[in-house]
């Protein structure tokens, strides 16, 4: 059978599971639609929220971006788990208790005002079509991959996926989804690491590999990736970072960010109690869990291996780095995956000093002379970053059918975080915007009906968008996360832990946090993104005490907070009623299934 | 439920002074041990690197995971004690 039909096969019968369920889990009410009926056991949910979670861009990028940055990116899987801790404390089990469908109602009802639930569906959209464009973008990229249609095509197959599951099930076709996509990615993503450790190591476990024994060299394998990719030029692998405040706030905006993320809170409402809330989370940090640390291992055992690919006599014992960097491999004797990549364009080779042969390093103005000495003219080999995963199987010398579960793990990352942004903006049109401000008469079924065409509409919107990204859409972590930590966090968290923040003071807050936020994203990256506006160049020399704008989201949140407060004390204290409702959602006595009113 | 019976009152603080206990702990391990404090335990050796490299790779996820099952364990148990749960 050739790769083709093998990636056909794989991608369509998971797809014909997706759709199976889809049918079994027809949505017949609103609350079905919003929080799937309110009885999801914690442990399914914490694997839906695995899959929630788990986007295009863990399953596919994150990888590259630890390998490309060693150490320094640590924290994107430290701010990508630690936000979970603060969902279990301070929000998860108090809004479940609160009981009903969608953040942006809590946000309403809490602080009694309209506007402030405006402001939270306006915060809410923005996010979350930001982080939507990215996973359809992705599905189009895996499907063009895999299954030799172009990117277009690819996207309007995910997208008629997507359509059948959620527009029938709502939240509860999504979360039995999710469930069968986590199943797919989380063993897509660990065969080929295991046995790419197995090679490396020796040692089945990639976790535990990355702190071994490299075999062929005998040295621990981060002290021989250290040794060999200083002899190309770079940073150590484990090399520590200067700008210390920058590392912190950037990990402290990706924790509160996740914590924040609508997509993620509405999926703490399909439990069936409070109690169940709280393991939810724990679940679901343990089915993240094990991408996450399967990923830093990934990360450096890829490094390791490309490097050693092209210079294989760095891969033993090294006596003298001048020799052992001496004989690369000539560029007609490549290995078959970086002939496959080539193809895609996102590995690309120019013989730059005419020898045949691939060099690869870094090739910066310190290096400079080293290089010359070894006769090199400039790196030969550019390789994309988002391939090391995809390209695991082909470099580990699997069979095809791990390339072909590959393909279907990567779309299940996409569809499935894609299809819970997309019930997380429906939900916000047809509940908050809707039955919560145009038409309130509204009955159940036409409110399940308005559900249906939000999601629809969503969907053809995002498809649109995938296909033809806004310059935004490669700015999920300043946007989304920006926003969820300077604008919704703080509102949530003082909503259930303060009983005097009253509605001036969290509008006034989350329009503050929101405003400076933006405003600083704005100085650095353009006015609304649009390339040449920017007033200083994004450059660390240029960040107000070397705060870059991807991490100022944490200084927004704790502006929010102080404006929260201070306009809350000068204005008068909510009224008994909500003083009342912050009370209740303390205690989980007579939580009861989420219910609509 | 609406007014504040003490029960109530020493439920909720509970919940905060193990809310604080636990945060401590989530800041310790990757603010403290996994960013600032690396430079202090770069003696202490790890698979090839330091301790500092381990917690920020490694050891932070872990710990949270830990955290969370602690305080839902917890937290159930004082819902029963207090008589507060469902």
């Amino acid at each position: 059978m050739s790769q083709f039909a093998i990636n056909v096969l794989f991608v369509g019968a998971s797809f014909a599971l997706y759709i199976g369920i889809a049918i079994w889990a027809k949505a017949g009410s609103t609350k079905d639609f919003y929080v799937a009926g309110g009885g999801v056991h914690p442990i399914t949910n914490g694997m839906a929220i695995g899959a929630d979670w788990m986007s295009a861009a863990s399953f596919i990028s994150m990888a590259g971006l630890i390998a490309a940055g060693g150490y320094a990116n640590s924290t994107f899987l430290m701010g990508w788990t630690g936000g979970y801790v603060l969902l279990a404390m301070l929000l998860a089990p108090y809004l479940r208790k609160f009981g009903k469908f969608t953040v942006p109602e809590f946000i309403g009802d809490r602080f009694y005002s309209k506007q402030a639930r405006m402001v939270a569906v306006v915060c809410l959209i923005v996010a979350s079509v930001t982080y939507v464009i990215g996973q359809m973008a992705g599905a189009g990229v895996a499907f063009s991959r895999f299954l030799e249609v172009d990117a277009t095509t690819g996207l309007i197959i995910a997208a008629v996926v997507i359509f059948f599951y959620s527009v029938l099930g709502g939240m509860k076709g999504i979360t039995y989804t999710q469930v069968a996509q986590y199943i797919v990615l989380i063993i897509a993503y660990t065969i080929p690491a295991v046995f790419i450790s197995l090679e490396l190591t020796g040692n089945p476990i990639p976790a535990l590999g990355l702190f071994s024994e490299h075999s062929e060299s005998g040295m621990p394998l981060l002290a021989k990736l250290n040794e060999v990719v200083t002899a190309l030029g770079f940073n150590e692998y484990t090399a520590d970072v200067d700008n210390k405040l920058n590392m912190v706030l950037f990990t402290l905006s990706l924790m509160i960010g996740t914590a924040g993320l609508p997509h993620v809170i509405i999926r703490f409402f399909t439990v069936p109690k409070v109690a169940d809330a709280r393991w939810s989370a724990g679940w679901a940090l343990v089915f993240i869990g094990l991408l996450y640390l399967t990923a830093p291992a990934v990360a450096s055992m890829a490094r390791l291996n490309i490097a050693t690919t092209v210079y294989p006599d760095m891969g033993g014992q090294v006596e003298n780095v001048a020799d052992a960097t001496a004989n690369p491999i000539l560029y007609e004797e490549r290995p078959g995956w970086i002939r496959t990549w080539e193809e895609t364009g996102l590995i690309q080779y120019e013989d730059k000093n005419n020898d045949g042969r691939i060099q690869i390093y870094n090739d910066t103005e310190a290096f400079a002379s080293t290089a010359e000495q070894r006769g090199w003219n400039g790196n030969e080999l550019s390789v994309n970053n988002d391939i090391l995963v995809l390209a695991n199987p082909e470099i580990a010398n699997l069979p095809g059918w791990v390339i072909g579960l590959i393909a279907a793990g990567g779309l299940a990352a996409a569809l499935s975080t894609a299809a819970g942004l997309l019930l997380a903006i429906s939900s916000a049109i047809s509940h908050d915007l809707i039955k919560g401000a145009i038409n309130p008469r509204i009955s159940e079924k036409g409110e399940l009906m308005a559900a249906r065409i939000s999601m629809t509409v969503a969907i053809i919107v995002a498809t649109y968008l995938g296909a033809n990204p806004p310059g935004f859409a490669a700015q999920v972590v300043a946007l989304a996360f920006g926003i969820a930590a300077a604008s919704l966090f703080p509102a949530l968290m003082m909503g259930i832990f303060s009983k005097r923040v009253n509605n001036h003071g969290a509008i006034a807050g989350m329009l503050t946090g929101l405003v400076f936020t933006l405003a600083y994203i704005f100085v650095y990256k353009g006015w609304f993104f649009i390339p040449g506006t920017n007033n200083l160049a994004d450059t660390p020399e240029n960040w107000v005490l070397g705060i870059s704008p991807l991490s100022i989201g944490a200084v927004g949140a704790i502006i929010n907070f102080a404006v929260a407060f201070t306009v809350s004390k000068a204005t008068a204290a909510p009224p008994q009623e909500i003083q009342d409702l912050v009370e209740s959602v303390r205690y989980p006595k007579g939580a009861g299934t989420a219910v609509d009113h | 439920m609406a007014e504040e019976t003490p029960n109530a009152e020493a439920y909720w603080k509970a919940n905060l002074r193990l809310i604080a206990g636990c945060l401590v702990v989530w800041a310790a391990v990757s603010y403290g041990g996994a960013i600032l404090l690396r430079p202090l335990l770069s003696g202490i050796a790890v698979g090839g690197t330091d301790l500092g490299f381990w917690f920020a790779q490694q050891g932070s996820i872990l710990t949270f995971i830990g955290l969370i099952f602690f305080y839902a364990w917890k937290m159930n148990r004082l819902d029963k004690q207090f008589g507060l749960g469902e």
